[in-house]
């Protein structure tokens, strides 16, 4: 190695820490600053006087928060629909990529089904005719439209059986000639095998249901049944295409201008805190879940 | 003939996802048919009359339409020339990082913008941005005139594309980390005796290391011209700045759940649908042709 510890290779090392430890801090101020926010007091906060650090501290905006009745209600939706939107994920997720997974001569659909599969996920009707079908079938306003129309992650069936198919094929024969139906070695001897993959992926949909807004916008006609998420999104002022034309624009500049920042930001600080929690588990397999997809036989 | 009577169980394991599949995905396609009717919810999609290419003429003529579409791609391809390059520059300097420790916090906080939701990030960017935000604050200290970002054509597509690669850099620079990861050590140890430079060896040792990467993901983001990010730009824009950030996805819920324009929203849609089909097919023959990718 040539100078390793030169003083150009070492002022280099510097540069690079320095930079990198500010990439990473332009990542953090957004949520430090919310984090401020609230805990702030709320006239501080009005006044914009708020930085980095929480002024006259105080837990009033969170006290505000749990005695929100709205927010509490949007908050059990929010979890109901992972709860079950994951495990429905789940078990749909593993018993198809299971069967995809297998070889075309044991299997002689395979192939037919992948292709409708990717298909779905490179084409799509459009959202007002998707909204229509969810209207049809009576699912507006219950937990359903949510769930169902999101119950068949294909993304995450083509990872998951990408990882089945990099597992040694003598599994199958073995167990086969041993006895074992294919039910008993997908649940038996792959998903065992498989628990990291199936962990990468469960939790890309618990985020994804977590994350989720639109459907809650779109299929919740009460405000009632909102998740956290489109309820989040309705706190915000929104100016529509009716108010800008009876309006001035001082007076929609003025419409721009936030109130109940204390109040919101304790608001978004709960709405990240299962995200937070899950966030260490995540960490540990999501860059499986990225190197996942370039496991090929 | 154990083989064929495992097939019938392989069925069953993919039923129910198919079931689901056809109802929420398949059958929606059908039900794009409405774009050539003047859908009237009533009649239901059999019984509207059959306007043909109506809606695509009307759809041309629209003076927005020509706006939307650039936003659109504009967007689009800004966003993805960016979040090419920033993280690729990110993960050279992380490769280039010998602290462990830091590296590790490092990573721990630039991955989590990509698991927050837009909604939250769009309030908090909403604040951020504002008359008293603390960008307008920061920029007061060198005595500036507070902007309102969120209301100006010349700012906001900036804002959209920044906030978008700050969110996002941190998780797309795995993909580049795990190619630095294969690299072979072997070649910068024969470039270290050749006397090749820190420099150097970036240069021609790790860059030329991810080149099939880079090429691969400029590849398969041609799929994605067409889609400027319906989450982000929905949760962030407002009437003022809908010359610079009204997108297609947009435009379609607004004609169509809000004004209940079905049938035009359906066709501006369905029009979106088509190219953007083209754009993967043409995107995923070119990986597979040139960088060997195979999705299954």
């Amino acid at each position: 190695m040539v100078g390793r510890n030169t003083l150009g290779n070492r002022l280099t090392d510097g540069a690079i820490l320095v930079a990198l430890v500010a990439a990473a801090f332009i990542c953090f101020i957004p949520i430090l600053y919310t984090l401020s926010m609230s805990f702030s007091d709320k006239a501080a906060a009005e006044a914009g006087r708020v930085f980095l650090w929480p002024v006259n501290f105080t837990w009033a905006s969170y006290q505000k928060v749990l005695e929100d009745e709205h927010f509490y209600r949007a908050f059990l939706i929010s979890v109901q629909r992972v709860v079950l939107g994951g495990s429905i994920s789940f078990v749909l997720t593993i018993a198809a990529a299971f069967a995809l997974s297998r070889e075309k001569r044991e299997f002689g659909f395979r192939n037919a089904y992948m292709w409708i599969f990717v298909f779905t996920m490179l084409f799509h009707g459009g959202l007002i005719p998707w909204y229509l079908t969810i209207k049809n079938l009576g699912m507006l306003d219950t937990v359903w439209a949510l769930v169902l129309p999101t119950a068949v992650p294909v993304y995450n069936i083509i990872l998951l059986m990408n990882f089945f198919r990099s597992l040694p094929k003598e599994l199958m024969e073995a167990a086969g000639l041993d006895g074992a139906g294919p039910w008993y070695i997908m649940a038996r001897i792959f998903v065992p095998l498989s628990l990291p993959a199936i962990a990468t992926v469960t939790l890309f949909s618990i985020v994804g249901h977590w994350n989720s807004f639109f459907d809650g916008l779109v299929l919740m006609n009460s405000q009632n049944n909102y998740p956290l998420q489109t309820y989040i999104q309705t706190l915000v002022v929104k100016i529509n295409a009716e108010t800008m034309a009876t309006m001035s624009t001082d007076q929609l500049v003025d419409l721009m201008k936030i109130s109940n920042r204390t109040f919101n930001a304790a608001k978004i600080i709960v709405s990240m805190i299962p995200i937070v929690i899950l966030y260490p588990f995540i960490q540990r397999f999501f860059i499986h879940g990225i190197t996942l997809g370039s496991v090929k036989e | 003939m154990k083989v064929r009577k495992n097939a019938l169980h392989y069925h069953v394991m993919i039923l129910p996802s198919l079931a689901a599949l056809i109802l929420f995905s398949i059958v929606p396609i059908f039900g794009a048919v409405i774009a050539f009717e003047e859908f009237q919810p009533v009649r239901g999609i059999f019984g509207s009359p059959w306007v043909g290419l109506d809606h695509f003429k009307y759809m041309m003529l629209l003076p927005d339409s020509k706006q939307i579409f650039f936003n659109t791609v504009f967007l689009a391809v800004l966003k993805i020339i960016a979040n090419l390059i920033v993280p690729l520059a990110f993960a050279l300097l992380m490769n280039e990082l010998r602290m462990k420790f830091v590296k590790k916090w490092v990573q721990t906080i630039v991955y989590l913008p990509h698991f927050l939701s837009w909604v939250l990030l769009a309030t908090i960017f909403f604040d951020i941005f504002s008359l008293d935000g603390i960008i307008n604050r920061f920029f007061g200290l060198f005595g500036a005139e507070p902007i309102l970002f969120f209301a100006s054509n010349a700012w906001f597509p900036a804002i959209i594309v920044t906030t978008d690669v700050w969110k996002e850099f941190g998780f797309a620079a795995i993909i580049y980390l795990a190619a630095f990861a294969g690299i072979n050590p072997a070649l910068y140890e024969a470039a270290g005796i050749d006397g090749a430079s820190r420099f150097r060896q970036l240069l021609h040792v790790t860059l030329p290391g991810v080149r099939t990467t880079v090429i691969l993901l400029a590849t398969l983001a041609l799929g994605n011209v067409m889609n400027a990010n319906f989450d982000q730009i929905f949760n962030m824009y407002n009437p003022l700045v809908y010359q610079s950030a009204d997108i297609i996805d947009t435009y379609v819920y607004r004609t169509g759940l809000l004004s209940l324009q079905y049938s035009l929203a359906t066709a501006v849609g369905l029009l979106k649908s088509v190219i953007s089909f083209l754009l993967i097919i043409v995107s995923y023959a070119l990986a597979s042709r040139y960088a060997n990718y195979r999705i299954f």
